[in-house]
C-alpha cells in the first residue's frame, strides 16, 4: 500500500518529521546555547528538504533559496545569536514562565490541532510531499508556543526564527516556494529584524540590566 | 518621468540620503522637501488614475486602482503634513535634551523609510511583496517607536516587534496558504500571488483552504490593524514613541494593514459563500470596538487613550467592510479618511500640548486654552470631530454605518451605540478639563506648528458638510471594486 | 497455526539462546561501559561465574518473608523466559508466538514489574518500598509509552503480533517511515528506562537516594538472586531483540527456511553486539538524572511516541 511514494517524498516526509522533532526539542531545551544550536540544525534540516525539492522538481529558484537558507539560517543567524548570547553574557537557563513538561503537553495539543486543520487541505495538495503543510503549521504553533512561555528575549527571538521556518518549510513544501522575489524580500526582512533585534538586545540590557523580559511589564492599563 | 516610479524613488532616496547626511542643518528640509514631492507625485498619479483608469507598473508587480490611488493619495498627504509638524517638534524634543542628534538623523531616514514601505505596500500588485513591505514597515516603525531609548519606549517597540512580529508571521501563512490555493487554478508559474489575476480565478479558488488563509490573514494583518484581542502593542507604541509617530502609525499604518485585508477580502469573498469573511469581520469588528471603548475610560495618559481611540474607530471600519455593500463600503472608506486626518490632526495638537507641560499625565495637562489658544482648539475641534459631533466628516461616516446597520445587521445596532456612546463619555470627560482650566505656562523654544492641526481639522469639516462630486465618485467607484 | 517440527525445534533453540546468550549480553554491555570510561574491564563472562556462585550458595530468608517473597523470583524469571521466546530473534517460526502478540506482551512485562515490586515491599524494609515505590512510578510511565511505539507500528503493517509485524516489515521495498524514527527514538528511551539503565537509574550503585532496581533486590540471596539477576539479562536481551525486531527486522528468518535461520544467528549477534555498544555509549554520555526528572524523561518518551503516531496518522496514511 505504501510502495508508490517516491523517495524524494519519502525524504521530504522525513526531514519534515525532524523538523518538527528539532522544534519539540527547542520547547524542552534549558539551555540557551543549546537552543541556539537546535536552531540551526532545524535551519539545516530545512536545507536539504528544501534541496530535496529543488532537485525533485528541476526549479531553479528553490537552488536559490536552499542556498540562503543554509547561509542565513544554518550559519549567519545562529552564529549572530552565539555572539550575542557571549557578549551579552545571558545566563545559561531559558526560564519558561510555565514549566517544561505542562509546555510539552500543550504542545502535543497544538499539533494535534494543526494536523487536523491542515488534514483537508493536504488532501487538495498536488505536490509529492502534502502531508508536510500540517508538520509546518504545528512548528510555527510550536514557536508560537516558545515565544509566550519563555522569559528570555533571546529565546523570544529564537522561537520567532523557528516560526519563520515552519513558515518556510510549508512555502517550499506544499507549494514549492514562492516566488523568488518575494521569498527574497522575506529573507531580507528577517536578517534585518534579527540585526534590529541585536541592537535592541543592548539597549534592554543597558536600561533594565537583565534580558529577562519579566522587568518589562511596567506598561500596563490601569 | 513616470509618476509612480517618482513617488516611490523620492523617499527611498532621500531616506538613503538622510541616513549619510542627516545630522546636516539642512535636513529637517529635506525630510519636508521630500514628503512634499512624494505628496506632489502622489496628487499627480492620483489625477491620472482618475483620468485614464487603472494601470500597472514594474511589469505586472505594481498596479494602481482607483481604490488604493485613494489610500495612496491620503497617505502622502498625512505624510507630507506630518513631517511639516515633527520638524519644530523633534527641534523641541532636542532642546529640552531628549533626543541627540544621531536619534534625530535615525528619524529623519526611518521616517522616509516608513513612508516609502507604506506607498509600496498599497500599490503592490503581488500579495507576497505586500506581506514583505508590511514586515519592512514593522521594523521601521520598531525604530522610530524606540527613539527614546528609555525603558518604557524599548519595552513598548520589544512588545511591538513580538507581538506584529507573530502578527505578521500569521499573515506570512495566510499568504502562503493563498498561494497554494491559487497555484492550483493559475499552475506554478510567478502569476499566482498577482492581486490582479487572483481576482480573475476568485471563484476558483478552493474555498476549503481560502476560509484558512483568510482566517491567517486577518488574524495576520489584523494584529497591525489594532484588532483585539492582539491590539496590546497599539497603545505601548502609540505612548511611548515620539508623537509624529504616534500619528503616522494611527493614520496610515492602521489603513495600510486594513487596505491588505480587504484586497484579500475580495478574494475570499469569491471563493467563500455566505458571506463568511464579512462575518468574520463583523465580528472581529465589533469585540474589537466595545473592548476598545470599555478600555478608554481607564486611561491616564492622554497618548494612550487616543491610542485606543484609534482601536475603537478601527474597529467600527472593520465592521463596516464586513457588512459590506456599496453603502457599508463607501462609509468605511470615508470614515478611514476621516479617522486618519483627524486622529493625526488630535496627535499634532497632543504633541504641542504634551511638550508644552512636560507630561503625557492628563490629570497633570490643564489650561490649554490659556497655554495657547491655538492648541486648546485644536485639541477641543479634534475630539469633537473623532467623538462623531455633526457637523464634522466623522458624523457622516458614522451615520451612514450606523443607519446602514440599523437596516440590516439590527442586532449590531445597541452594541455599537453602547461602544459608541461609552468612547464619548470617556474621551469627552477627560478632554474638557485639559482644554479648560488654569495652569502656569511655558515657552518653547521652536514655535509648533499649528497649521497641520488646522488643515485637518478644515479637510474634515469640509467633508462633512460637503463631498465634492468627483471624490463621491472616486468613493463610489472604490466602494464598488470591494463588491 | 500448524504445529511443525522444525517450528518447534526453532522455538526450542530461540529459548535456549535467549537463556544463554543474555548474561553475554550483560558482560558485554558492562565490558564496553569500562572501555568507554577509562577503566579495567570485567571479563566477558563475569554474569556468568556470579550466576554460578549464586546458585552455589544457601538462600538467607528475612523472618517476615512470605511465600510471595520465595515465588517472586521463579514468576519474573518465567515472566522473561516467556517474553523471549514470543519476540523473533532468529526466525519468525514461533509456535508459541499466538499465545501473545505485542500489547500482551507489555502486559507479561507489567506482570514481572508487580510482582518484582511486591517482593521488595514484603519484607518491609524501608529501602524495599522506596523501591518498589518508584519502581512503579517508572512503569506507569513507561507502559502507556511502550504502548503507543507498538501502536504506531501495527497501525503501519496493520497487526499486533510481533511475528507479523517482522515479517512485513522485512520483506517489504525499504521506505522511510518517519513516525517509525519518532517511535525508535521513544523506544529507546523506554528501554532505558525499563532495564534501569543509567538516565533514570544506575545498574552498578547502591546509592540510596537514587537507586530504584537495586533497592527491591536487597534482601534477596542465593539462587533467588540469581534468578531475578538472571531475569534482568533476560529482560535487556527482550528489549534488545524488540527494538531488533520493530525497527531493524532484516534477516530473521522466515518459517521452514532452515539455512535463513543459521544465517541469522550471526547477524542476530553483530546487531546485538552494536546495540549493546551503543548503550553503553549512551549510558556513558549521559549522567544519572535526578529521579525527580524521571517522570519529565519518561513524558518526553510519551510524547515522541505521540507524535511518531500523529505523524504517522498525518504522512502516511493516505497512499
Amino acid at each position: 500500500m505504501n510502495a508508490v511514494i517516491p523517495l524524494s517524498a519519502q525524504l521530504i516526509n522525513l526531514f519534515a518529521s525532524v523538523i518538527l522533532l528539532l522544534a519539540f526539542a527547542m520547547l524542552a531545551q534549558r539551555r540557551v546555547l543549546k537552543l541556539i544550536d537546535l536552531f540551526a540544525l532545524q535551519g539545516f534540516t530545512l536545507f536539504l528538504s528544501t534541496l530535496v525539492v529543488a532537485v525533485k522538481t528541476g526549479q531553479s529558484h528553490l537552488y536559490y533559496s536552499a542556498a540562503l537558507t543554509l547561509t542565513l539560517k544554518a550559519f549567519l543567524l545562529p552564529w549572530i545569536l552565539h555572539r550575542l548570547v557571549r557578549r551579552l553574557h545571558v545566563k545559561g537557563e531559558v526560564e519558561p514562565l510555565i514549566n517544561i513538561p505542562t509546555t510539552m503537553l500543550i504542545g502535543i495539543a497544538l499539533v494535534m490541532i494543526s494536523f487536523n486543520v491542515a488534514l483537508p487541505i493536504s488532501e487538495l495538495s498536488s505536490s509529492i510531499a502534502r502531508g508536510t503543510l500540517g508538520i509546518a503549521l504545528a512548528v510555527v504553533m510550536l514557536a508560537f508556543l516558545m515565544m509566550i512561555t519563555r522569559r528570555k528575549a533571546v529565546t523570544q527571538v529564537v522561537g520567532f526564527l523557528s516560526m519563520e521556518n515552519g513558515l518556510f518549510l510549508a512555502a517550499t513544501s506544499a507549494t514549492y516556494g514562492m516566488p523568488m522575489v518575494v521569498e527574497l524580500g522575506i529573507a531580507l526582512d528577517v536578517l534585518v529584524g534579527v540585526i534590529i533585534l541585536g541592537v535592541f538586545f543592548f539597549q534592554i540590557r543597558d536600561q533594565f540590566d537583565s534580558l529577562d523580559i519579566h522587568h518589562m511589564e511596567r506598561l500596563k492599563d490601569n | 518621468m513616470d509618476l509612480f516610479i517618482l513617488m516611490l524613488a523620492i523617499p527611498l532616496v532621500s531616506g538613503a540620503l538622510l541616513t549619510v547626511a542627516g545630522e546636516r542643518a539642512w535636513a529637517p528640509n529635506l525630510n519636508v522637501l521630500a514628503s512634499l514631492g512624494t505628496f506632489l507625485a502622489a496628487a499627480g498619479l492620483t489625477v491620472e488614475i482618475v483620468a485614464n483608469g487603472p494601470r500597472f507598473a514594474f511589469g505586472e508587480q505594481f498596479f494602481i486602482d482607483s481604490l488604493n490611488v485613494f489610500f495612496v493619495a491620503l497617505t502622502a498627504f498625512v505624510g507630507l503634513t506630518t513631517s511639516i509638524f515633527s520638524g519644530p517638534y523633534m527641534a523641541n524634543e532636542a532642546a529640552h535634551g531628549r533626543l541627540t542628534k544621531p536619534r534625530l538623523r535615525l528619524y529623519k531616514s526611518m521616517y522616509q523609510f516608513f513612508m516609502f514601505t507604506m506607498l509600496a505596500a498599497l500599490t503592490t500588485n503581488n500579495l507576497g511583496l505586500l506581506w514583505v513591505m508590511m514586515e519592512a514597515a514593522t521594523l521601521t516603525t520598531v525604530l522610530l517607536v524606540s527613539l527614546y531609548r528609555t525603558p518604557a519606549s524599548l519595552e513598548a517597540a520589544w512588545k511591538y516587534f513580538i507581538l506584529c512580529g507573530v502578527g505578521i508571521a500569521q499573515a506570512l501563512f495566510g499568504t502562503i496558504l493563498l498561494y497554494f490555493a491559487a497555484e492550483r487554478v493559475l499552475g506554478h508559474s510567478g502569476t499566482a500571488l498577482l492581486w490582479t489575476h487572483l481576482v480573475e480565478v476568485k471563484g476558483q479558488l478552493e474555498p476549503a483552504i481560502m476560509v484558512l488563509a483568510f482566517i491567517f490573514l486577518l488574524v495576520g494583518y489584523g494584529t497591525k490593524v489594532g484588532l483585539a484581542p492582539l491590539h496590546n502593542w497599539l497603545p505601548d507604541a502609540h505612548a511611548e514613541g515620539p508623537t509624529p509617530v504616534s500619528a503616522v502609525l494611527s493614520g496610515l499604518l492602521l489603513n495600510v494593514a486594513l487596505y491588505a485585508i480587504l484586497r484579500v477580502k475580495v478574494l475570499a469573498d469569491g471563493a467563500i459563500p455566505d458571506n463568511f469573511a464579512g462575518n468574520l469581520m463583523m465580528g472581529f469588528g465589533l469585540f474589537t470596538l466595545l473592548l476598545a471603548a470599555f478600555f478608554l475610560s481607564r486611561q491616564k495618559d492622554v497618548k494612550r487613550m487616543f491610542a485606543y481611540s484609534s482601536i475603537e474607530h478601527m474597529g467600527l471600519i472593520t465592521f463596516a467592510f464586513g457588512m459590506g455593500g456599496a453603502v457599508a463600503n463607501f462609509a468605511g472608506l470615508l470614515h478611514m479618511t476621516m479617522h486618519s486626518l483627524t486622529k493625526s490632526a488630535i496627535f499634532f495638537a497632543v504633541g504641542h500640548a504634551t511638550q508644552k507641560t512636560g507630561t503625557q499625565i492628563m490629570a497633570d495637562i490643564r489650561g490649554l486654552m490659556k497655554i495657547n489658544p491655538l492648541i486648546g482648539w485644536g485639541l477641543m475641534l479634534g475630539t469633537l470631530a473623532i467623538l462623531g459631533m455633526p457637523p464634522f466628516g466623522v458624523f457622516a461616516s458614522e451615520f451612514m454605518i450606523l443607519t446602514h446597520a440599523m437596516k440590516h445587521h439590527a442586532w449590531a445596532t445597541p452594541i455599537l451605540l453602547l461602544a459608541l456612546g461609552v468612547a464619548f463619555a470617556a474621551i469627552f470627560g477627560k478632554v474638557q478639563p485639559m482644554v479648560f482650566g488654569e495652569t502656569e505656562a511655558k515657552r518653547l523654544p521652536h514655535a509648533p506648528a499649528i497649521t497641520p492641526v488646522f488643515v485637518h481639522l478644515g479637510l474634515v469639516l469640509m467633508l462633512g458638510l460637503w463631498i465634492p462630486p468627483y471624490l463621491t465618485r472616486w468613493f463610489h467607484e472604490a466602494a464598488r471594486m470591494l463588491g | 497455526m500448524t504445529f511443525s517440527l522444525s517450528g518447534f525445534l526453532g522455538q526450542l533453540f530461540a529459548i535456549v539462546l535467549a537463556l544463554a546468550l543474555a548474561p553475554l549480553l550483560t558482560g558485554w554491555v558492562n565490558q564496553c561501559r569500562a572501555w568507554l570510561q577509562n577503566r579495567g574491564a570485567p571479563p566477558l563472562l563475569q554474569p556468568y561465574y556470579m550466576l554460578h556462585k549464586l546458585f552455589h550458595k544457601d538462600v538467607v530468608l528475612a523472618h517476615g518473608a512470605s511465600s510471595l517473597f520465595r515465588a517472586a523470583p521463579f514468576v519474573i524469571f518465567g515472566c522473561m523466559v516467556l517474553a523471549c521466546a514470543i519476540i523473533p530473534s532468529l526466525s519468525t517460526d514461533l509456535p508459541f508466538a499466538p499465545a501473545a502478540d505485542a500489547l500482551a506482551l507489555v502486559g507479561v512485562f507489567g506482570l514481572a514489574r508487580v510482582f518484582i515490586a511486591l517482593a521488595g515491599m514484603d519484607i518491609g524494609t524501608s529501602f524495599g518500598t522506596l523501591g518498589g515505590r518508584r519502581e512503579m512510578l517508572v512503569g506507569f510511565l513507561a507502559e502507556p509509552a511502550l504502548l503507543i511505539v507498538i501502536f504506531t507500528v501495527a497501525l503501519i503493517v496493520q497487526s499486533t503480533s510481533v511475528a507479523t509485524i517482522v515479517e512485513t516489515l522485512a520483506h517489504r521495498d525499504f521506505i522511510i517511515y518517519p513516525s517509525l524514527a519518532f517511535a525508535g527514538v521513544a523506544f529507546t528511551m523506554v528501554s532505558l528506562a525499563e532495564n534501569a539503565r543509567v538516565p533514570v537509574d544506575n545498574p552498578a550503585t547502591h546509592l540510596e537516594l537514587t537507586m530504584i532496581h537495586e533497592a527491591m533486590i536487597l534482601e534477596y540471596s542465593g539462587r533467588h538472586l540469581a534468578l531475578i539477576e538472571w531475569a534482568a539479562s533476560l529482560k535487556l536481551y527482550a528489549y534488545s531483540c524488540l527494538g531488533l525486531a520493530l525497527f531493524f527486522p532484516w534477516g530473521i528468518a522466515e518459517r521452514d527456511n532452515f539455512l535463513a535461520l543459521l544465517a541469522a544467528i550471526p547477524l542476530l549477534l553483530l546487531k546485538l553486539g552494536i546495540g549493546g555498544f551503543l548503550l553503553a555509549l549512551i549510558e556513558t554520555i549521559n549522567a544519572k538524572m535526578r529521579i525527580f526528572r524521571a517522570p519529565e524523561f519518561l513524558g518526553t518518551a510519551f510524547l515522541l511516541a505521540v507524535l511518531g503516531m500523529l505523524v504517522k496518522l498525518l504522512l502516511e496514511n493516505r497512499v
